[in-house]
């Protein structure tokens, strides 16, 4: 067996309906597994970006990336490197802050790790946060003790360092 | 111009003559159309028949066959000879009604999500909006469904849309970025297989529906002569490689000739060309070609390194690859001697001829291959159902041309063979078509017998009836310690009365030596009809069982043998006959 890595698929796809249901369904039917996908508009016109976050071992990479090549629909897949890649997820937290003390320590955390209140009321406060998947996991960590009344996170998105393009 | 008018014009365009169809609401406006075109439509009696019919055309002629089917039903109807398609990279074109645009997602009347049910067994797939996009959906999908890695196309048409005026294009362009199939291997590898093959010294070629769909018989002859590899071929490269040559080893797999099954095992050197290494053709992948290094020449990369590891990937086109591939090797070494390993293979052939001559009644179905294929012209087609019909025909038949032995493989489809038959005499109407059929797979789709009659489509169906599903029983005798769970079919119906009963001659036959008159007469007769040939239920397939290695055949292999009268006169004795 060989070991089991998490890739970032990062993939080049014409901007139309149906597309997403296709690259899912292909994932599903083949039984390779999805962390994360994130889609949105791309430098080109027409054309959608999508980053995929899946696991499994090098085979099975070379299958998921040769299978979406195979989507008419698909124009490029790369198989992005850790270390050459930067990575960044968004991710929004309410969390219960009824009393004055609880917001203040909630608002220190989130400023340790460059969030933003982005919303107040009299029982929560919205933090936005950016980064990559471990440190968002930490903050989340930190503010679960208060209560957590909601999440929502983006998954990453990435793309390569430097001059590089795909 | 209309949405109907540009579909049937694209059609035509695309140098399409016939379709298989069945109406329905939804296709009204297209079917207005087609009242009064050239095109030729031809009313099957279910929707299956229709893709499995336009799937036998394409198999026959290599140009993509087309299907109709309305909305809901009509369209789901179609997914079982789609999927068929998809598995045996045949081209089709199905075009499927759909509601009107501004009720889609409304679970209107006879709705239903073609798209999405279609998307993991089509090629690609397209839903115009507009009346405007059709010229180049239909163009497109034909390019699609004919080139690189063949396969099926759904064009998924709403009943608006069909209707709708537009002004055409003079221009209908492709465009489509995502899609460049490569057809040139890379030399580089191609020089690392020429090195491998002149190195071995005992090469064989597997030989898939790959080389049928890129057209490179004679390129693989020419391999094979000169390298003196002989060439065995999965279910769909039948007919890929003349199986009377004397290279020729037969079917490898789970119900493979022994001689194919065995020298696998034995080469040094394995060259895969257009196959997918199904489980089915290798058995257990671990104990496959244990010996050899394995050269993998296929259009598809996806299809590379997928079941089986690989030691030279090559990917292309298999014509192109092949004589590439012969060049190269023949720079390298000009003469290659292959007496040694060539005569090993002659012996081995001889030895393991499989039995055919019985005088046993009920028939045994290797006699009935036998006496069907003494009947036959070379270039007959023959089609086949699914199970032990299409297994012992596989196994028996003796196929010498492409595009002339058309079953489905990877899907295994009961019901296949008849329509396919009926698709394969629309697109060859000038060629004797054989269906050999089960009787289970037969009833089916029995009812298209109206079809062959109303069109005077003359194909000669063969049923091997056993009154069995004779391959789940024979699963079941060997590794379900003989409880027969529902594999028994019962006295009905009698297919001689049922095939009368639409018009369509018909004969029952039981006797070795009935065969051959009463099917060369049907063929003359220049009408479809039915031979009811009542076999031995009782008999079994050479088989390896799932999940060994090919070499573990069960049972005794028989061989024929010249002392035959001997052998056959002891036929109840229990005749042991094994090498
Ligand atoms: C549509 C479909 N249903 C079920 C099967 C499973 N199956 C495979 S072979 C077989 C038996 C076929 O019986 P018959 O058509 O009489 O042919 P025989 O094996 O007796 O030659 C069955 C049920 C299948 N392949 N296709």
């Amino acid at each position: 067996m060989e070991e089991e890595r998490t890739h970032i698929i990062s993939a080049l796809v014409l901007h139309k309906p149906g597309v997403l249901q296709r690259v899912a369904g292909l994932f599903t039917r083949r039984g390779f597994n999805i962390d994360s996908i994130t889609v949105g508009t791309s430098e080109k016109e027409g054309m959608a970006r999508m980053t995929i976050i899946s696991r499994g071992d090098d085979k099975v990479l070379e299958q998921i990336t040769k299978q979406l090549n195979k989507l008419i629909d698909v124009i490029k897949v790369r198989d992005l490197e850790h270390e050459t890649t930067v990575k960044r997820e968004l991710c929004l937290i309410k969390v219960h802050s009824p009393t004055e003390k609880i917001r203040s320590e909630v608002i220190q955390y989130a400023g340790i790790f460059r969030g933003r209140i982005i919303d107040v009321s009299s029982e929560t406060l919205t933090i936005e946060i950016t980064g990559d998947s471990d440190k968002i996991d930490t903050l989340i960590d930190l503010v679960r003790g208060f209560g957590i009344k909601e999440i929502a996170r983006t998954g990453p998105t990435a793309m390569s360092r430097g001059i590089k393009t795909m | 111009m209309k949405g109907g008018q540009a579909i049937i014009k694209s059609l035509t365009d695309a140098g399409v003559e016939v379709v298989f169809g069945y109406p329905g609401g939804v296709l009204l406006p297209l079917y207005d159309v087609i009242y009064d075109s050239n095109l030729r439509h031809i009313l099957v009696r279910h929707e299956q028949c229709a893709a499995h019919a336009a799937d036998g055309y394409a198999r026959a002629s290599g140009e993509v066959g087309v299907c109709i089917g309305t909305s809901g039903p009509g369209a789901t109807n179609l997914v079982t000879g789609i999927a068929t398609a998809y598995m045996d990279s045949s081209p089709i074109l199905a075009l499927a009604g759909q509601v009107p645009s501004h009720l889609i997602g409304n679970d209107a009347f006879q709705e239903v999500d073609t798209l999405g049910i279609t998307m993991p067994i089509t090629k690609h797939s397209f839903q115009p909006m507009k009346a405007k996009e059709i010229p180049g959906m239909i163009k497109s999908s034909f390019y699609i469904a004919s080139t690189g890695r063949p396969g099926p196309v759904v064009i998924d048409l709403p009943k608006d849309v069909q209707e709708e005026e537009f002004e055409p294009e003079k221009n209908i362009k492709i465009e489509l970025p995502g899609y460049k199939p490569t057809k040139k291997g890379h030399p580089l590898q191609i020089k690392k297989a020429a090195k491998l093959i002149i190195n071995s010294k005992k090469p064989v070629i597997l030989a898939g529906g790959g080389v049928i769909l890129s057209e490179s018989s004679l390129e693989l002859l020419k391999l094979s002569e000169t390298i003196g590899a002989p060439v065995t071929n999965t279910l769909l490269g039948k007919g890929s490689f003349p199986e009377d040559h004397e290279l020729s080893l037969g079917m490898l797999g789970m119900h493979g000739r022994k001689t194919a099954n065995f020298l696998v095992d034995e080469c040094d050197c394995l060259i895969a060309v257009g196959c997918r290494f199904s489980d089915r053709t290798t058995g257990n992948v671990d104990e496959f070609a244990k010996n050899a290094k394995i050269i993998h020449i296929d259009i598809d990369p996806a299809e590379i390194g997928k079941n089986i590891e690989v030691d030279v990937p090559i990917v292309g086109d298999a014509k192109i690859v092949l004589r590439d591939l012969l060049d190269m090797i023949i720079k390298y070494k000009s003469n290659i001697t292959t007496d040694e390993w060539v005569n090993h293979v002659k012996e081995f052939k001889n030895a393991c001829i499989p039995r055919m001559t019985y005088n046993d009644v009920p028939l045994k179905p290797q006699t009935v291959i036998k006496e069907i294929f003494d009947t036959l012209e070379d270039d007959t087609i023959v089609t086949t159902d699914v199970g032990q019909n299409q297994m012992w025909m596989a196994h028996y038949f003796t196929s010498k041309h492409p595009r002339t032995f058309l079953s489905s493989g990877g899907l295994g489809t009961m019901g296949f063979g008849f329509p396919a038959a009926m698709g394969a005499k629309v697109a060859k109407p000038e060629t004797d078509v054989v269906a050999v059929c089960g009787d289970g797979g037969f009833l089916m789709v029995c009812q298209d017998l109206a079809t062959i009659k109303e069109y005077d489509i003359p194909i000669v169906i063969c049923i091997l009836d056993n009154r069995r599903l004779g391959m789940v029983a024979q699963w079941q005798k060997l590794f379900y310690d003989k409880r027969m769970s529902h594999t028994h079919l019962g006295e009905v119906p009698d297919f001689v009365m049922l095939a009368e009963s639409f018009g369509v001659n018909a004969e029952r036959l039981e006797r070795p030596g009935d065969i051959k008159d009463c099917l060369s007469n049907a063929l003359k007769s220049g009408e479809p009809t039915l031979l009811d040939i009542i076999i031995d239920p009782e008999e079994i397939l050479p088989m390896v069982p799932p999940g060994c290695g090919l070499t573990e055949l069960v049972g005794e292999y028989k061989v024929e043998r010249e002392n035959l009268e001997e052998i056959t006169y002891h036929e109840k004795s229990q005749e042991k006959v094994g090498d």
